[in-house]
Formats: structure tokens, C-alpha cells, sequence
């Protein structure tokens, strides 16, 4: 370490005012501008992607988009309204495995076994569940459930591309519901099970309840993820062109539609009219997401207030 | 006190439903959780077992051939696996300087906390937005949008193997940009919550012996949030790696081996979105072998994160 002496004033006192013009402070300003400049590109994809879809897709829809059928190749006219009944049947089906699996699962690890070794095993489980590929949980349904038909002798259907989605869900269920349950105060559960209430009242009227929020915000996070996957679906939902039957529940073993194959799908066609459709159905879609994400943002501020 | 309120003190005997209800409830849930290490297990086996056929015929040379032509039934998956490595590995080097900068902009109070809150809200919007969408955008936006710097780069440069090919469209290049565009979140969001968990002390105690904001930034404040950053990093790295929709549409999906950045290129996920739906016999088999040998780069990126985020983590 070398000594630099100080500067001074012309009365021979050291000069600790601020220079601009010193290099380190110039230097200082100039890579303040670059991070500035980095945060400016790292917005522009937002704006621009939504600004994209909120104009071309935006200007597109219709009451006639909403409520009726793609049409055929080569012919005009239609909706996407069975994509959209699509994606929230098999959204649905995914929450409604992985919400039950994923918050059983993070109440053994958040009230059973905290320090565990096999709670430790599971989390790690969890980490490398969540950093798996969407396409590969596809692949996995495909080999498993399609490839066997063992659902009712159907290959391709609705039921197993919620499967899929909900393999993709189960990790950030299990995360949020871990991690809300252990921000719930010890003191809470000591009374509890001090006026003699039993593990399972002390989780289910004391600690569930406390954590709920936490809880909810994560589970409308992991649903509004799901809601856009494409890759899990496009071979176990597959896609139809047609409305599911979900009266008689056969639509459920069929394959069924969903906004986001449908983009992938009306995308790379080589009609105009397609592809206009490919921008309503993205409208559609992020919209939904967009508004999931607000109501999960909506429920966490609703409980720090 | 009054006598008749004895009852209150004497210890309850649980009754036998209650503890059954308690013990029932604590195995569901064991069993709940097991869920996850089942799923993880039957994943890794469902696709080894499936690529065990391709494993056996073409060995190790599945990964450096670059052959896959269904009708002679041949088939290797070098170009998917170069494509892989290549577009993860360019969207971060240009991703990791833009998120990190991102995340320093935002957690240092250059501009109004508002502000801020709205950039970090807009980056993590950006997250949600699905990739499909993303490679729509790709497609009829941004490719026609680069393509004369990219024809630019083809004619003065195209004595470098990287720019030999012209740019048709689809392409590496597009497709490692809406990678960027994917990945930046992670980075930026991770970055972010690492840089605010460094104490305030420090800040204090940098600026206390006289340095500039970036000196504290750089000397002080990133080495103590390195941790999170490199695991963030990798965290990205895993998920472009696997990335497939915005990929898919992009890239072109061309089997043939180019070193060319403009050529349309492949990446195993591309690779499996494609062929998955159509293929049969020996083809599902080496695209299994293909999707094996994904999993195995995901994992390994994934669990070297957590480790290096264990090894690295500082204490204070």
C-alpha cells in the first residue's frame, strides 16, 4: 500500500471536498450510466412484447373470437373460445393434483421434520424437481401415461397433460408452503398444543390459517407459470379443434385444446389468418397471466397490511 | 377459586381417535412428500429405461455424430447437443452482465425508490410472460427487426466461420437473444435479492474509508453477494439449457452441423418438442437418449448451484 498524500486547501488544510473531476469519480458516474443503460434493455423486451400484444392481439378480439371455433386451414373466420375452456380445464386438473400433494408435502417438512435427514433429502428433491426441464416432464407423461394407455385405454388426453403441468407445479407448492409455514411464530404453536389441542388441530386450525397468505401467493404463482407452459403439452394434451366434452367428463380423456399450443401451432402455419389468431390467443393468455400475477401480488400486500 | 373448576387442571387423556387422526395425518403428509423423490426417481428411470435401445446401438458416438435421418434410421445427436451448449452458454455471457447490472441499478439509490420498484416489478413481469408468447414475438418482430445487422455481419465478416452462412430467417443468433430475454429475469431477480441481503455495515463502512459508490460496489458489496449471484447464474444456465418453445420456433430446427451463427441451428429441447409427437420404434428411443442426456446437463448445472451456493455463501 502506497501513501498518497492528501490534497490540500491553500491554507495547508487537508481538502476533503468532493472532485468531480477526480478519475475514480468520474469512473464512478460513467458505470452508474452503464447499469442505468443495462436496466433500460432489460425493460425494453417487456415493452415491447406487451406493447406487440396488447396492439396486435388487443385490436383482434371480438365477441365471435371468444365464443367460437378455429377454423380449418385455409378458411377465415372463428374463435379460440375451445382453447381458452382448454387451458383453464387442464390448468385446473394440474392445481388439483399438485396444491394437495405439494402442501401435504410441505407441511411434513415445515411442521414434522424440520432438520430432518429425509426432510433435507426431500428439499434437495424439490430444488432439482424445479430446475427439470418442462419439455422432459412431458416426455416423462408421454412414456408413462400416453405410451401405456393406462388411463381408461386413452393415449393422449387432458388428464395427462394436467399431470404433466402439475410436475412442473409441485416444486414451488411445496417451497411456498415450507417456507410460509416456518415464518409462522413457534409461540403460536406452543400455545396451541398448551391448551391441548393435537398436532393435526395445532396444523389445521393454527398454523395453516396463519400461513394461508404466503401459501395462496405461491399457489397463484405456480398456477399463472402453468397456465403458459406449452412444452409438457404438446404431447400429452395434444390439441382438437373441437370443444371438450366436460358434461359427460369424456372431454377429460380426449385430447383437448389450450391457448399456448394453439400459438405454437397457428404460429408456424403459413396463413395470415392463422397466425392473426395465434396474436388473439397470446392476448388471451397473457392477459390471464397477468392478471394471476397481480392477484397473487394483490394477496400478499392484502396480508403485510 | 371454585372447587367444581377442578377439572380444568387435571391432565387430559387423549382419546384414541385423536391420536390415530394425529398419527394418520403426520404418514400422509410423509407420504405427500415422498411424492416429489418418487417423481424425480421415475423420471430418471422412464428415460433411461426408454433410451437403453439407442444407448446400446450407437454408444457414446450418439453424442458427437451429427446423423439423425429417421428414414435410414440413424441416428446421433451431436448438432443438438453442440446447439445446446452454445446458445445457453452466449445468452448468459450477455445476460450475466445485464442482469447483474439490472440488479445493481435497482438495490442502489441512484433514482427514487418508486422508480426502482417499478423497474424490479417490470423484470419480473417480464418472467411471466410465457415462452410461447415470447417466440411469437421472435418470429414476426424480432427477426425481420435484426435481420439487415444480421446480413450486415454476413457481408463484412463472412470470412469468419461463425458469419459464413447468409441469414435465412431462423437462426442461432434470434435464438440466443430471446434466450437472453427468458433468462434475464432469473438473473436479475436473484441478483437482486442477494445484493439486499448484504448488511448495511458494510455499505457504511466502505464509504467510511473513502471510497467511490462503484468502489464499495465492486470490492465490497458484490464479493459478499457472490453467492446468490453464481447461483442464480446457474439456475439460468439450467433453465436455457432446457428452454424450448421460444427456441423452437427460432432456431430453425436443422439437423446438419454448421459452425455458423446465422444457419439454422437445433438444441436437444427443440429437438424433442419437434420429433416427440410423430416419432415411433428406434426414433422414440434416441430421442429419449437425447432427452437423457439433457437431464443429465440440467441436474449437474442445477445441484453444482446448490453446492457452490453452500461453498461460497459468506457469514455475517
Amino acid at each position: 500500500m502506497s501513501f498518497i498524500a492528501a490534497r490540500r486547501t491553500t491554507d495547508g488544510r487537508p481538502d476533503l471536498s468532493y472532485q468531480p473531476r477526480a478519475a475514480r469519480n468520474i469512473g464512478s458516474r460513467l458505470l452508474t450510466v452503464v447499469a442505468a443503460l443495462f436496466s433500460a434493455i432489460a425493460v425494453l423486451p417487456l415493452v415491447l412484447v406487451l406493447g406487440y400484444v396488447l396492439i396486435k392481439g388487443g385490436s383482434t378480439i371480438s365477441f365471435n373470437l371468444l365464443t367460437e371455433l378455429p377454423p380449418p386451414p385455409g378458411l377465415e373466420g372463428g374463435g379460440i373460445a375451445n382453447a381458452i375452456i382448454g387451458t383453464i380445464v387442464v390448468t385446473l386438473i394440474a392445481a388439483l393434483i399438485a396444491i394437495p400433494i405439494g402442501v401435504g408435502g410441505g407441511i411434513f417438512l415445515a411442521e414434522y421434520s424440520r432438520k430432518g435427514a429425509f426432510a433435507q433429502f426431500i428439499r434437495f428433491g424439490t430444488n432439482v424437481l424445479s430446475g427439470v426441464p418442462s419439455i422432459i416432464a412431458g416426455v416423462f407423461i408421454y412414456g408413462t401415461i400416453v405410451t401405456s394407455r393406462v388411463i381408461f385405454g386413452q393415449a393422449y388426453s387432458a388428464l395427462a397433460g394436467g399431470m404433466a403441468l402439475a410436475i412442473l407445479m409441485l416444486p414451488t407448492v411445496i417451497k411456498t408452503t415450507d417456507e410460509g409455514l416456518k415464518l409462522v411464530p413457534d409461540d403460536l404453536r406452543r400455545a396451541a398444543l398448551g391448551i391441548g389441542a393435537s398436532r393435526f388441530v395445532m396444523i389445521a386450525r393454527i398454523t395453516l390459517p396463519t400461513a394461508f397468505t404466503p401459501i395462496a401467493t405461491g399457489v397463484v404463482l405456480s398456477i399463472a407459470r402453468a397456465a403458459g407452459e406449452t412444452a409438457p403439452l404438446i404431447f400429452t394434451a395434444l390439441f382438437s379443434p373441437y370443444w371438450s366434452d366436460l358434461i359427460s367428463g369424456d372431454g377429460l380423456l380426449a385430447p383437448i385444446a389450450s391457448l399456448s399450443v394453439l400459438i405454437y401451432n397457428f404460429a408456424t402455419m403459413p396463413y395470415d389468418f392463422h397466425n392473426e389468431l395465434a396474436w388473439s390467443a397470446s392476448f388471451v393468455l397473457v392477459a390471464m397471466i397477468l392478471l394471476l400475477n397481480l392477484f397473487s401480488r394483490w394477496l400478499g400486500r392484502f396480508a403485510s397490511r | 377459586m371454585a372447587p367444581n373448576q377442578d377439572h380444568l387442571y387435571r391432565l387430559r387423556n387423549r382419546p384414541l381417535a385423536e391420536k390415530l387422526v394425529d398419527l394418520g395425518f403426520k404418514n400422509i403428509t410423509i407420504a405427500l412428500a415422498s411424492v416429489v423423490a418418487v417423481v424425480l426417481f421415475a423420471i430418471l428411470i422412464v428415460v433411461f429405461q426408454g433410451s437403453l435401445e439407442s444407448m446400446g446401438r450407437y454408444g457414446l458416438e450418439f453424442l458427437v455424430t451429427s446423423n439423425w435421418n429417421p428414414v435410414d434410421d440413424q441416428y446421433g445427436a451431436g448438432a443438438a447437443i453442440y446447439g445446446t451448449l452454445l446458445t445457453s452458454l452466449l445468452s448468459l455471457m450477455i445476460a450475466v452482465p445485464l442482469g447483474v447490472g439490472t440488479a445493481i441499478f435497482i438495490t442502489e439509490n441512484i433514482i427514487p425508490k418508486s422508480v426502482r420498484d417499478l423497474l424490479g416489478l417490470m423484470v419480473e413481469l417480464l418472467a411471466a410472460i410465457p415462452s410461447v408468447v415470447l417466440g411469437l414475438w421472435a418470429i414476426f418482430v424480432m427477426e425481420p427487426f435484426i435481420r439487415p445487422a444480421l446480413e450486415f455481419l454476413h457481408t463484412a465478416f463472412h470470412w469468419l466461420p461463425m458469419f459464413s452462412t447468409p441469414p435465412m430467417g431462423p437462426g442461432t443468433i434470434p435464438a440466443v437473444l430471446i434466450l437472453v430475454v427468458m433468462i434475464l429475469p432469473i438473473i436479475t431477480a436473484i441478483s437482486r435479492d442477494s445484493l439486499n441481503q448484504v448488511p448495511g455495515k458494510l455499505r457504511q463502512a466502505a464509504y467510511g474509508v473513502g471510497t467511490t459508490r462503484w468502489g464499495a460496489i465492486i470490492n465490497v458489496i458484490l464479493p459478499a453477494a457472490i453467492s446468490g449471484i453464481v447461483g442464480g447464474v446457474m439456475l439460468a444456465l439450467g433453465r436455457a439449457m432446457g428452454e424450448t418453445m421460444a427456441v423452437t420456433m427460432i432456431i430453425g430446427n436443422s439437423n446438419n452441423f454448421s459452425f455458423s451463427l446465422l444457419a439454422p441451428g437445433n438444441t436437444i429441447a427443440a429437438m424433442l418438442a419437434n420429433q416427440f409427437g410423430e416419432a415411433d420404434g428406434s426414433q422414440v428411443s434416441s430421442l429419449m437418449y437425447a432427452a437423457f442426456v439433457l437431464i443429465v446437463l440440467t441436474l449437474g448445472v442445477n445441484v453444482m448451484a446448490q453446492w457452490l451456493v453452500k461453498r461460497l455463501s459468506l457469514k455475517y
